[in-house]
């Protein structure tokens, strides 16, 4: 990592690597990193299988599936808060980071089933028996036994890695270098990204896109050959990882946005044209953006769905990328910890409202169930903040904190 | 004079409107220069010519020793080879202070990821504080652009194109909302400019032109009408008929 030392030289730059001195100038990030293991730890205490099993192992994994939400909503943020794209379509790229490791998942358990049940028989299965074995229990729900080109990778872990980066990565750097250069902003640029999530999952729907159409893939908390260590110690594992991902993100971007690169991005944000005439190639830096958050997306999905269980079409429909921007607006765009708060805060209050936990409110004549009300107070609540609001939940920091330059945090 | 700019026969309209016609002149290194003319005549759109922002219909431009043609660039690879705009409202990243403004348009690699891992160079500082102090804002580096006054954003600006330090500034109507004092400074500031760079001035007040001393063009319709010193084409009959006359 580059040195990223401001012009003014304070106390605590002397020592340490770039890093730490970076930390040192922005106690934000020491804050985050140090609330996040505590909560980290915390639920590994509180959890079933590490410690004194007060938290169900599905609130693990709740906690596990928001750290990811708060990783996706953070590249939101750069995008939309900082560099001024609203992409409406950064959930195609978490779900295809989920499609691409959930074909690995699956193919090795089906892999290590098919094998366990051939060990039973009179005579050992050829590799071709297997491979059709496979399939067959794979695209069977599909009427279909042949693997389509794109398993081809699926039987390596490592391979399924690299895709999990490269297929998304390189939609967003297709897309976004058809739009980008020809000057499509604002919300023309919303409404192809719409279109592109919405395409996305119209072709995953179908039942020879290879994907098992609207099934989708399942049984991906199942990890291949683990099989015997109990969910709720693999729940712990996903959930470490997920903190790992989001801690590791919120240092990336941080650094991103602090740089001068950083201060490009804002200005072409608050006017494109002027960075333009400055000399910065603003498409380069546009699709840079992209691309790197179509990338972070990718890998926070890629650690949702084990988590999950299931992954199909229905979650890269647009309605998903919208409730991405709902939770950064209401975090507070512009901001990194807000667009976390945002994600963490709306989403626990989603799956807690729309669970059926949440118990209803009797009002005499009426009985008002959140199920059927959460959506209308998000909407009134999301429209409330937009006017009233704009700096989200992350603007009530700023009640505190002496008054400091916007965009800084 | 070796010519720095060269425009030569171009032509654009909209719709039907021709709002270039046929436009030839040049601008020479370090020329100051003043472009007048009624609204309409193409000022604007000769700017937006140069800076690669419309594209003209038929015609040259050609920029520098070698003649490289400024047609089918990009704003930004234009800006790079040394043209610089000033814009008639002041256009500064209000969100950002005045240092982070001077440091963006400081003349540095613009490549995405040379920016990602940029230093800030002691060198670099010095370049800024230098500038800052040379528009009179030593003291509001750390200030967000946004606070600042009107006059200040002006003087800001006018600092990121030194900092751009461009082979040549456009501007576009300098005078425009401005007192008799802060004329009298910028008026000063871009004959200084003109000593390095070369400098067009679009306005259309005349009293301001007069105190530029400098060699004007006179635009009509889309084309150079008259061209010379001041005096000179103030007293040629079809400035007078077109421009003045009235």
């Amino acid at each position: 990592m580059t040195d990223l030392t401001m012009p003014t030289p304070g106390p605590g730059n002397e020592f340490g690597g770039p890093l730490t001195r970076f930390l040192i100038r922005h106690p934000s990030g020491i804050w985050f990193l140090g609330l996040l293991a505590l909560f980290t730890l915390g639920i590994t205490v509180l959890s079933e299988g590490f410690g004194l099993d007060l938290i169900s192992t599905s609130l693990v994994k709740t906690f596990g599936k928001t750290l990811c939400f708060c990783l996706v909503a953070l590249a939101m943020d750069l995008v939309w808060g900082y560099c001024g794209i609203l992409s409406l379509g950064h959930f195609a790229f978490f779900g295809l980071g989920g499609y691409m490791i959930g074909m690995w998942l699956m193919y090795a358990r089906t892999e290590i089933i098919v094998v366990t049940a051939g060990a039973y028989a009179a005579l050992p299965m050829t590799k071709d028996e297997i491979d059709s074995a496979i399939g067959t229990q794979i695209f069977g729900v599909v009427g279909g036994s042949e693997f389509p080109a794109i398993w081809t990778f699926a039987h390596s872990l490592w391979l399924q890695f690299l895709l999990v980066i490269l297929v998304p990565g390189l939609l967003a750097g297709v897309f976004g270098w058809l739009a980008f250069r020809s000057r499509v902003t604002d919300i023309y640029l919303s409404i192809l990204t719409q279109a592109m999530t919405l395409a996305l999952a119209l072709y995953l729907f179908q039942n020879d896109s290879g994907l098992r159409g609207n099934n989708g893939l399942s049984g991906l908390q199942n990890l291949p050959s683990l099989e015997s260590t109990p969910q709720s110690v693999v729940s712990i594992w996903f959930l470490w990882a997920s903190a790992f991902a989001l801690g590791l993100g919120y240092i990336t971007i941080k650094l991103i946005v602090e740089s001068k690169f950083g201060n490009v991005i804002r200005a072409i944000r608050d006017d494109e044209s002027r960075v333009r005439f400055l000399g910065y190639n603003v498409e380069a830096y546009k699709l840079f953006v992209f691309v790197l958050t179509a990338i972070i997306a990718a890998i926070a999905g890629a650690l949702y769905y084990p988590q999950a269980g299931i992954i199909n079409p229905a979650e890269v429909t647009p309605i998903a990328s919208i409730y991405l921007a709902v939770w950064v607006a209401m975090g507070g765009r512009g901001r990194l910890y807000g667009a976390v708060l945002g994600a963490a805060f709306v989403s626990l209050l989603s799956s807690l409202f729309t669970g059926g936990q949440a118990p209803n409110i009797s009002l005499g004549i009426y009985e008002f169930q959140w199920v059927d009300w959460w959506l209308v107070l998000l909407g009134i609540t999301f429209v409330a903040t937009t006017l009233y609001a704009p700096n989200g939940l992350g603007g009530l920091f700023d009640l505190f904190a002496p008054k400091r330059r916007s965009g800084d945090g | 004079m070796d010519s720095l700019l060269e425009v030569d026969g171009i032509s654009v309209s909209f719709d039907g409107f021709k709002a270039i016609n046929n436009l030839s002149f040049q601008i020479g290194e370090r020329e100051l220069r003043a472009i007048i003319g009624p609204n309409g005549a193409g000022k604007t759109t000769f700017m937006d010519i140069v800076t690669g922002k419309t594209r003209p219909d038929g015609g040259m431009v050609l920029w520098g020793e070698n003649n490289t043609s400024l047609l089918q660039r990009s704003e930004s690879e234009i800006a790079r080879m040394g043209v610089g705009r000033k814009f008639q409202r002041p256009t500064v990243f209000e969100d950002q202070t005045v240092e982070d403004n001077l440091m963006m348009a400081l003349e540095n690699d613009r490549n995405p990821f040379k920016t990602l891992f940029y230093d800030y160079t002691p060198v670099d500082q010095e370049k800024v504080a230098d500038i800052a102090s040379n528009v009179g804002l030593a003291q509001a580096l750390k200030r967000p652009a946004g606070e600042l006054s009107h006059g200040q954003k002006q003087w800001l600006e006018i600092g990121m194109l030194l900092a751009q330090n461009p082979k040549l500034l456009l501007v576009d109507e300098p005078a425009a909302g401005m007192t008799g004092d802060e004329r009298k400074k910028t008026v000063r500031l871009l004959k200084k400019l003109a000593r390095n760079h070369a400098v067009v001035v679009v306005e259309h007040d005349m009293e301001f032109v007069r105190d530029l001393e400098c060699r004007v063009t006179v635009l009509h319709e889309g084309s150079v009408l008259a061209e010379g010193s001041l005096d000179h084409v103030t007293n040629n009959k079809k400035v007078i008929e077109v421009y003045l006359g009235r």
